[in-house]
């Protein structure tokens, strides 16, 4: 944007679709999309605070909505789109220190931000459904 | 943003220097990483916090998020997350919406919404320490 020209027509770097699928790729494309999902679900946070600083009539009706169905599945959701990006993001960290990113480091650093994630929101729905007696 | 129209007498090396094409710098990046690594311990903090209101009644979450420690990570979680926030729809839209126009419209709604977000959640923690 240097000058006011209009732009040559150059060649387009090649996009998404050209490349195989990789678990690397997919797994940054989730990075992305649980971050959108989290920017939304701040909203129920705030809602659920507001709430509660609202009075207890007002906390009720949270607590109504998050013993529902829909409400159970959004929070579980939440969980565990919030734990995803926090160890994708500690991935991303490792990657912009440099290390890991040998062909087998990058496929364990990915596999394993899945698999830690998914372990850690189940553990934290036990913790939270049987040791402090269900919401 | 488009390019001034009228001549400039500054050199477009001099322009660019130490900010790059964005005209933002390095400053995005950076603040993406300390949000991020900030992040990391007040997400767990937050997400411990959370998960101890699970099942209590409403003067028991009254007292917990109101008790100093519990409100200042909470504080701190909401204000790092929102600015994360931020930055990162930021790149998002600049990434996939290409209509001038509408990109600025969504910049601009981006901003209003975590100030907005993130006001509304300072303010709760607020109003349960305060009690006002």
């Amino acid at each position: 944007m240097a000058d006011s020209r209009a732009p040559a027509e150059r060649p387009l770097s090649p996009h998404l679709q050209i490349y195989r699928p990789a678990l690397t790729m997919l797994m940054s494309i989730v990075h992305r999309m649980t971050g959108a999902a989290l920017y939304f679900g701040t909203l129920i946070l705030a809602w659920c605070l507001i709430a509660a600083a609202a009075g207890p009539n007002t906390y009720a009706t949270v607590q109504w909505f998050m013993e529902t169905l829909l409400g159970r599945l959004v929070l579980f959701g939440y969980t565990w789109a919030l734990l995803h990006h926090m160890l994708g993001g500690i991935r991303h960290l490792i990657w912009d220190l440099g290390y890991g990113f040998g062909p087998n480091e990058r496929e364990w650093l990915t596999v394993a931000t899945l698999a830690g994630s998914i372990t850690l929101t189940i553990l934290i729905w036990f913790v939270g459904y049987l040791v402090m007696g269900g919401m | 943003m488009t390019a001034p129209n009228h001549p400039s007498m500054r050199t477009p090396l001099g322009r660019v220097h130490h900010l790059g094409s964005a005209r933002s710098g390095t400053a995005h990046f950076w603040h993406q990483r300390l949000t991020a690594v900030a992040n990391v311990p007040l997400t767990i903090a937050a997400v411990a916090i959370i998960v101890g209101l699970f099942g209590r009644n409403h003067a028991a979450v009254v007292k917990i998020l109101g008790s100093s420690f519990v409100a200042i990570v909470m504080l701190l979680f909401i204000i790092t997350s929102v600015y994360h926030m931020r930055l990162g729809m930021q790149v998002i839209i600049e990434d996939y919406v290409h209509d001038e126009r509408l990109k600025f419209v969504s910049l601009m709604a981006n901003i209003f919404f975590c100030f907005a977000v993130g006001f509304t959640a300072v303010f709760a923690i607020l109003n349960l320490s305060f009690g006002v």
